[in-house]
């Protein structure tokens, strides 16, 4: 009884230590977050003034207010388009890639399939002059088309090992009472496989989309002026704009991370499962 | 009989390949556009002196290469490359695992714990990389702040060539610490309840179960999670670009910005893809290596 009672103590002792091991973490994490959006409702010269933890005299919305009238709702519309042309064509061509690499039996399919996975680990940057000269010459510099070819291309390789191997689990006897009743491989695949994949191609669109969304270094490169760029770079835009005026900055941050919290908010689980269907066993 | 069955047959393998053909073509075309083709065409264009708009291009042969050798902006970058691939192994997996075996032994009325600790993998590595650069600006940045409230001064620590790199690499780590948390929470969901179970019946502690039973079981997630932070560690760019710019002096340089800065900024694009290519063989070699090191392991 004695030591039953000594090790609850113990451990009532090590989820207290936990707990603010735990709650140290959650200030580390969160204390960035209050200063973009404490800041955010100030006026310039207050934050100066005042310091940088200090509530704001009024929930003022004038920063957002300029930022949103500004061109804040063009890089918004460019990035959304962006996203979804991608989305579109990624998971369309994709699933066309997976569908014979799991479901058929042919002699070229495991090296196919090795190069297509192999590209995962390939850095972006060996491709971004080529890309770059490329783009130039068919004329779709400094265009948010500029983007949808590479983005679907660095995209496809994790898009494909997923779904195929998603598509393998598939039962085989679908199949095979399919194929008795004549039907070929195309109707197949829109009839059978590709409604039997929405599940992979929902964690997929979250994934990618999460990481299109953000996507930096293509879109640097391939467009130039303000109204033909994506989200991420309106900060870059505006710092330009705005280089001394830390709360306007931190409006336009704020802003940016919104529509991702709101998609947390809304998908929670589904998003986290998708963020992380990239940490694949490799 | 047989001779018709053997063509048909044949026939059917056609009919496969030619139905694989078409599914496979999409793909196959735009890796070879934007993945293939460009590769290649990095590799030649590293053996021009080529400024990347005019026409005078001229063949150097392998003079950017031997330049590359003995370019010791481009080794710092590498061992910076390194420097980021060790501490974030280094720190960012033990204290994922801390936080998933948290979550794992609280349960469900953690939530609220988990949800938090998510928040910096939803924002973008540029808007970290923003927010970064105000929130640890030498003046009213949040460390100096907090260390005004002790009685001490500014601190600099982007400006300062020696605090620079450990500064960014601790931003990484804070953006990438959740991403090693969920990872292994699926690792512990993926270890069977009644293993928990019995354990539990045997009277092994909290501490017991996790040091003899999840931690070897998780060895394996582990791996693949360092491969992960090894492979992204080399390619990184967006947050040190926008954060440093490879600076102060090549304090912060990685590999992907000083090959940004050479194309781009210097228009020197022979050059730039030659850097570039150094990079790719680079990081195959690291990457080969791991996983023929971490393979081994497995075969003992």
């Amino acid at each position: 009884m004695e030591s039953y009672k000594k090790q609850r103590l113990k451990s009532a002792a090590a989820w207290t230590m936990a707990f603010i091991l735990a709650s140290i973490w959650l200030v580390v994490s969160l204390l960035p977050f209050l200063f973009m959006v404490l800041n955010s409702f100030k006026e310039k010269f207050e934050m100066l003034v005042k310091g940088v933890f200090v509530l704001p005299d009024s929930l003022n919305f004038f920063n957002y207010k300029t930022v949103l009238e500004g061109s804040f709702s063009r890089f918004f519309t460019n990035s959304a388009i962006v996203l979804l042309v991608c989305l579109a064509l990624l998971l369309f061509i994709s699933a066309c890639a997976s569908y014979p690499l799991a479901r058929f039996k042919f002699r070229l399919s495991n090296p196919i399939y090795a190069l297509i996975v192999a590209c995962m680990a390939i850095p972006l940057h060996i491709t971004l002059i080529p890309v770059f000269k490329m783009t130039r010459s068919f004329g779709l510099y400094d265009s948010i088309w500029a983007l949808i070819g590479p983005y679907v291309a660095f995209a496809a390789p994790i898009s494909v090992f997923i779904l195929t191997s998603f598509m393998r689990e598939i039962p085989r006897e679908i199949e095979e009472s399919m194929e008795i009743d004549g039907c070929g491989k195309y109707r197949m695949f829109f009839y059978m496989i590709l409604p039997l994949s929405t599940p992979g191609l929902s964690t997929l669109a979250i994934y990618n989309g999460v990481n299109i969304w953000n996507e930096f270094s293509f879109a640097y490169t391939l467009t130039q002026t303000a109204p033909n760029r994506t989200l991420p770079l309106a900060i870059w835009e505006f710092q330009g704009e705005y280089s001394m005026n830390t709360p306007m900055i931190m409006a336009v941050l704020t802003l940016t991370l919104l529509p991702m919290i709101i998609m947390f908010i809304i998908f929670q689980d589904k998003l986290v499962k998708g963020m992380t269907a990239g940490a694949v066993k490799g | 009989m047989k001779a018709k069955n053997a063509s048909l047959s044949a026939k059917r393998q056609r009919s496969v390949y030619l139905a694989a053909a078409i599914f496979l073509l999409p793909v196959a075309a735009l890796l070879a556009v934007y993945i293939f083709y460009p590769i290649f065409d990095t590799f030649q264009t590293s053996l021009f002196r080529w400024n990347g708009i005019s026409a005078d291009k001229t063949m150097i042969g392998l003079d950017n290469w031997a330049h590359l050798l003995r370019d010791s902006s481009f080794w710092i970058a590498f061992r910076n490359n390194v420097l980021i691939m060790i501490l974030s192994i280094a720190i960012q997996l033990p204290i994922g695992l801390a936080l998933a075996t948290f979550l794992d032994f609280g349960g469900k009325r953690l939530n609220a714990f988990k949800t938090a600790w998510f928040i910096p993998l939803l924002m973008s590595s540029v808007a970290i990389g923003f927010l970064g650069t105000y929130a640890l600006a030498t003046n009213g940045g949040i460390i100096s702040t907090i260390s005004h409230w002790f009685g001490g001064g500014n601190i600099d620590l982007l400006g300062n060539p020696k605090r620079a790199l450990l500064t960014v690499i601790m931003v990484i780590c804070w953006q990438f610490i959740p991403f090693y948390m969920v990872y292994f929470m699926a690792g512990y969901t993926g270890l069977s309840f009644e293993v928990y179970e019995a354990a539990y019946i045997d009277g092994a502690t909290k501490g017991q179960y996790f040091w003899m039973i999840a931690f070897p079981l998780l060895i394996p997630s582990m791996k693949s999670a360092a491969i992960l932070s090894m492979v992204g560690s080399l390619k990184y760019f967006d947050l040190i670009y926008v954060m440093t710019g490879g600076g102060p002096g090549t304090s912060t340089e990685l590999m992907a910005t000083y090959m940004y800065k050479q194309s781009f900024k210097n228009f020197n694009m022979g050059y730039g893809s030659t850097v570039a290519a150094g990079m790719f063989i680079l990081i195959c070699i690291v990457s080969l290596a791991t996983m023929k090191l971490l393979n081994r392991r497995k075969e003992d």
